[in-house]
């Protein structure tokens, strides 16, 4: 299974983190700080898998940022690959060519993306079309209530209250 | 403090604004983050919802990427929770399941909310609760809302349905009681034809069969399946990690499995399926040479790519395979090789671990030569890693793979040389080690550590101070090889001896006492042989006794005569003279006399011995140089005692000695071991323990005389004591031998340890030489001939301290009542009546998977048989339990159930149960399982 999930940029900013085995606050750090000292150091054009406290770190550089999934010994690496890439097509489709400046500013999207991707540490869908249906769903289940909440009438019903 | 005004809802800074703010930074990070902070604190009191989620939104934002606390809201999300509003959900399990956990107080509060959501009809809800789920879970969350997730399992909708299934991994882990409830419905999902629901069952399989696999047999049928028809990569992969873990539990599986697991390897396309099924090959089904054989060549198309990722993953899959098929990597050993050299430090470590993988006693020095010469050129890291796998590789099992120690020890020595060598504690131990056991090395062993002495270059590198305080022991111990002990002397007397820490000073000190007492030993000895003496009988009797010396020590002399035949060949080079023995004295005095003020204690005790041997001695010997007069004569003698007590005192050998020798002692009567011994603790209490070495000298001289156990390498020496002590342990050790161990190198070496691998057969060299011959010749290094012309020494073995004790792992308890409660499910049940044999493969697919059961009809008699005594009280006691019958699995052994047991007790609802199960061990036939004939 996959055990967390990490969007590092190149210059050790952390864009993203998931946690699907239990980590403390503490150890979430110095996971961040040690795995970014190994993976933001090592070169272009090696390979891209390293090994960590008995786990494996699969990590792909995408333009500037890094993602990186730490996964059990005896899982596939490719496969884990794979998923990344999975995970950033579909990001790509979502915000339409994907910049650093869309997660950051979206960071609770890009969050409900992998939700839809990943659930307890596995692959969930493996489709992307349907991943982009399922979160455009949603969205518009967020926006009418966004609407609602916004109304004048709500707030003048709140400031009466 | 009152709530937020309408104001602060209204002009509330959106996350958005929380982090232009944060990227602007016109006021620092940490400054601008605690006043948002505060804002948020008081936001998240508002009684706005809307209000309240934006700062809650914010909070998680900080919370996840800067590492803020967001413990304090933990309320606020559950309040937000309870919105109707689907946005204010999305926020609050986000924050829930970013921050909750185990001891998170509010936790108890969450149930209701979550089954509430569970029960949603909008599937999204339902996403989120069972997100949140997987995340958050605990004993009694996943207790209490199995039957929801359980009613999930067969939900129409697949969304739901998959990520219900993908949940359940949780829910078992955390309560492995829901087992007994929800496995069928889970079992019955491997039948469904989405792929995505398939895919997430299968995935959970995958997961459980990691932690114990042979629970999951019974269901090989149905992933056999899977696997034939599958089209998904995804679900292949997973699939075949189940199998690569129940292929060895089954032979028949295997044999099944292995010709679809090769058409696919043939087949595919993508590359990581391709690798899943090379992988699933060479852990599990390693016995099928065409396999293995198609594997390997897959494997050397991933060497040969381009691609780094997979040349490393085919040289992790070599390593894999070489455990058993060492041809493998010989056939791909240029590949091997040239990936030393990779830019890639993961594949150079991987490819490294290949190359020691082939190393066997034919090869291990051509190998190892290439190896040193490739470390001294490459980076410090690479270097230290190259070394330390070669130290472990030859000290494996007792050194054997080596079988000319000589070249090993100077490879030792070469080794340590190297400029990046960090690996000193591990050679120094070697060295001792080696030294102790085999006696045939110690002449090259000397050499080499003179080598070491003998270049003050060395005694700067702080990590050879361990290799140095090895060589100055081994030369100090071993004296009697060396060709020149004077040049010794001088090594480790030299001045940049300053440099090193004092414990190792102290043993250069030691050592040099034991080579001045050697020279003075030869010089005296062979200068009274010319004189003509009958001193020697007017000995004391202590001393004559210390002619059962000479049973332990093959090398020690007898007498000046042989002394001066022993060492004629030795010390040719440079003959001992009375002046160069009266230089070594001064020397001495220069070199240690500032010693005497040293503030460790250590050093400072070592140098006043030493100088007050030579007090002793000295006056005498420079009379008798210069005058050599008869009336000194009665002077020397007393000098030659001295010095020959000092010399049969050092010359008594150290040998390994058993941890376990203390327990062979039987105990002597009147001897009460277990007294009270509390006043000596009171009195000894603030004395430390003796640091511990891998080694304990136990000689039994020495342990008589001060009961200390000598964990390091220097032997206490008391000048005055000696005369004395020495005599009186020779007597004592005659009336009591029985009880001193039979530490006797010559007896060691004798019948009771056989040796190992005493003779080499010639005829065994071969292809393995001649591959390296080969691979000596790629990396660019002069040939060198195995020199296997002579037999191995012998290296002295005890037999229960080199074994390494094997420590039992104690499976996990949670995984073991999981595997039970899967065991009972899958084993145990009798809610149908067995059937006719519907059990093969080709039935398989008609059957809904629920019924496995009907294959096992004699695992149920027994059973029913077994249990007939105790289950009616059992049986209502599980009534009142409710919900679904339970069935305890006979196979489960005691431990496993007192683990369960101990669980249960934490949990309210569990009392008794715990007690129910208790009793049954006692009653339970001990059974093995039985596996199913499901592959006819």
């Amino acid at each position: 299974m996959i055990h967390f999930v990490l969007l590092i940029s190149r210059q050790g900013k952390v864009r993203l983190t998931k946690w699907y085995s239990p980590y403390s606050q503490k150890e979430r750090t110095k996971v961040i700080r040690e795995l970014s000292g190994v993976i933001l150091t090592r070169g272009p054009k090696l390979c891209n898998f390293v090994d960590w406290r008995g786990f494996k770190v699969v990590y792909k550089r995408y333009a500037s940022l890094y993602f990186c999934m730490c996964i059990d010994q005896d899982d596939n690496e490719l496969e884990v690959l794979e998923i990344i890439h999975h995970f950033v097509e579909i990001l790509d489709r979502y915000f339409g060519s994907v910049c650093e400046l869309d997660l950051i500013f979206n960071f609770h999207k890009a969050y409900y993306i992998l939700d839809e991707l990943l659930l307890a540490g596995e692959l969930q869908e493996s489709s992307k079309k349907t991943i982009a249906r399922l979160i455009a769903a949603q969205d518009s289940l967020v926006e009418t209530a966004k609407e609602q909440a916004s109304s004048i009438s709500n707030i003048i019903a709140q400031a009466t209250k | 403090m009152s709530g937020p005004s309408l104001m602060d809802s209204l002009f509330q800074r959106s996350l958005e604004d929380l982090i232009k703010g944060l990227r602007q930074q016109l006021i620092g990070e940490q400054a601008f983050i605690s006043k948002s902070l505060e804002e948020i604190r008081k936001e998240i009191k508002s009684t706005d919802l809307s209000t309240k989620s934006t700062a809650l939104l914010k909070l998680s934002y900080l919370s996840n990427l800067h590492f803020q606390d967001m413990s304090f809201a933990a309320f606020p999300a559950l309040e937000v929770l309870s919105s109707p509003r689907f946005s204010h959900k999305k926020i609050a399990y986000h924050a829930i399941s970013l921050s909750f956990h185990d001891s998170t107080p509010v936790l108890l509060l969450i149930t209701n909310h979550l089954r509430k959501d569970l029960n949603s009809t909008n599937e999204f809800e339902v996403s989120l609760s069972l997100q949140c789920l997987s995340r958050i879970a605990n004993v009694d969350l996943a207790r209490d809302l199995t039957p929801e997730v359980f009613a999930l399992l067969s939900s129409n909708k697949l969304y739901v349905r998959k990520r219900a299934v993908a949940v359940v991994l949780r829910v078992f882990e955390k309560y492995p009681d829901s087992v007994r409830v929800c496995f069928k419905r889970l079992v019955e999902n491997l039948e469904n034809s989405d792929p995505q629901v398939l895919s997430a069952v299968v995935g959970v399989f995958s997961e459980l069969a990691c932690k114990d696999a042979r629970s999951y047999l019974p269901l090989a049928p149905e992933f056999y399946k899977i696997l034939v028809d599958s089209k998904n990569n995804w679900i292949s992969i997973k699939v075949l990690k189940i199998f690569s873990k129940l292929a060895p539990l089954e032979p028949r599986l295997a044999k099944r499995v292995v010709e679809p697991i090769c058409d696919l390897m043939r087949d595919t396309g993508a590359k990581s399926l391709l690798f899943e099924c090379i992988r699933t090959v060479v852990t599990s089904l390693s016995e099928y040479e065409s396999a293995v054989r198609l594997a390997v060549g897959k494997v050397r198309e991933f060497l040969e790519d381009e691609d780094p990722n997979l040349k490393y993953l085919g040289l992790q899959a070599l390593r894999i395979v070489a455990e058993k098929h060492l041809w493998a990597v010989s056939e791909n050993k240029e590949v091997v090789i040239k990936s030393l050299s990779d830019a890639d430090p993961n594949i150079k470590v991987e490819s490294l671990r290949l190359v020691m993988a082939m190393v066997s006693e034919h090869n291990v020095s051509e190998i190892s030569r290439v190896l040193v010469n490739y470390a001294i050129k490459s980076d410090p890291v690479f270097c230290n890693e190259i070394l330390g796998s070669i130290l472990s590789t030859c000290s494996r099992n007792l050194y054997e793979i080596i079988v000319d120690f000589d070249w090993y020890v100077s490879l030792l020595g070469e080794m340590s040389r190297i400029p990046h060598c960090q690996m000193g504690d591990e050679i120094e131990n070697q060295l001792i080690d080696i030294g102790l056991r085999v006696k045939d090395v110690r002449p090259e062993l000397v050499r080499v550590a003179r080598d070491l002495l003998i270049d003050p270059a060395l005694l700067g590198n702080s990590f050879l101070h361990g290799v140095l305080s090895a060589a100055a022991w081994a030369s100090g111990e071993y004296v009697e090889f060396s060709r020149n002990p004077l040049e010794l002397m001088e090594a480790l007397l030299q001045p940049r001896t300053s440099l090193l820490p004092p414990p190792i000073r102290a043993i250069y000190i030691q050592s040099a006492f034991k080579v001045l007492v050697f020279c003075l030993h030869t010089c005296f000895m062979r200068g009274k042989s010319i004189a003509p003496s009958a001193s020697l009988d007017n000995l004391p009797a202590g001393v004559s006794a210390s002619a059962s010396y000479e049973s332990f020590d093959d090398f020690s002399v007898e007498n000046g005569a042989d002394a001066a035949v022993v060492h004629g060949q030795t010390c040719a080079s440079a003959p001992i003279t009375k002046e160069s023995i009266v230089n070594i004295l001064n020397l001495v005095e220069f070199a240690l006399g500032p010693l005497l003020g040293s503030h460790d204690v250590e050093v400072q005790e070592r140098a006043r011995n030493l100088l007050g041997f030579v007090d002793l001695t000295k006056p005498e010997i420079l009379t008798s140089s210069i005058h050599g007069k008869r009336d000194s004569e009665g002077k020397r003698v007393e000098t030659s005692k001295i010095i020959k007590l000092m010399h049969d005192a050092f010359s008594k050998e150290l040998g390994p000695v058993s941890l376990s020798a203390q327990g062979k002692v039987s105990l002597p009567d009147g001897l009460v071991l277990k007294e009270n011994l509390g006043d000596l603790e009171m009195v000894c209490g603030d004395i430390e323990p003796p640091s511990s070495n891998s080694f304990s000298f136990g000689s039994p001289f020495e342990e008589e005389k001060d009961g200390l156990s000598f964990s390091n390498l220097q032997i206490k020496e008391d000048n005055e004591q000696s005369n004395e002590s020495t005599s009186l342990l020779a007597a004592h050790r005659k009336r009591h031998g029985l009880y001193y161990l039979s530490s006797g190198k010559s007896e060691m070496i004798s019948n009771d340890y056989p040796p190992a691998n005493d003779h080499m057969s010639q005829g065994d060299i071969n292809d393995n030489a001649d591959d390296l011959v080969k691979l000596t010749a790629e990396s660019l290094i002069p040939k060198r001939k195995p020199k296997h012309g002579k037999p191995r020494p012998v290296v002295v073995k005890l037999d229960e301290v080199d074994e390494k004790p094997v420590a039992m792992k104690q499976p996990e308890s949670r995984d073991d009542s999981l595997s039970g409660a899967v065991r009972d499910v899958l084993f145990g049940s009798e809610d149908i009546p067995p059937t006719s044999s519907q059990s093969n493969l080709s039935n398989s697919s008609k059957r809904k998977g629920k019924e496995k059961q009907h294959t096992y009809p004699h695992i149920e008699s027994k059973e029913s048989a077994a249990g007939d005594g105790n289950s009616s009280s059992r049986r209502r006691k599980d009534r009142s339990q409710g919900k679904e019958r339970r069935r305890r699995s006979p196979r489960k052994n005691d431990e496993e159930r007192k683990d369960a047991d101990q669980k249960e007790k934490k949990k309210s609802s569990g009392r008794h149960k715990s007690r129910q199960r208790a009793e049954e061990p006692l009653k339970v036939p001990a059974q093995t399982p039985v596996i199913p004939d499901f592959l006819l």
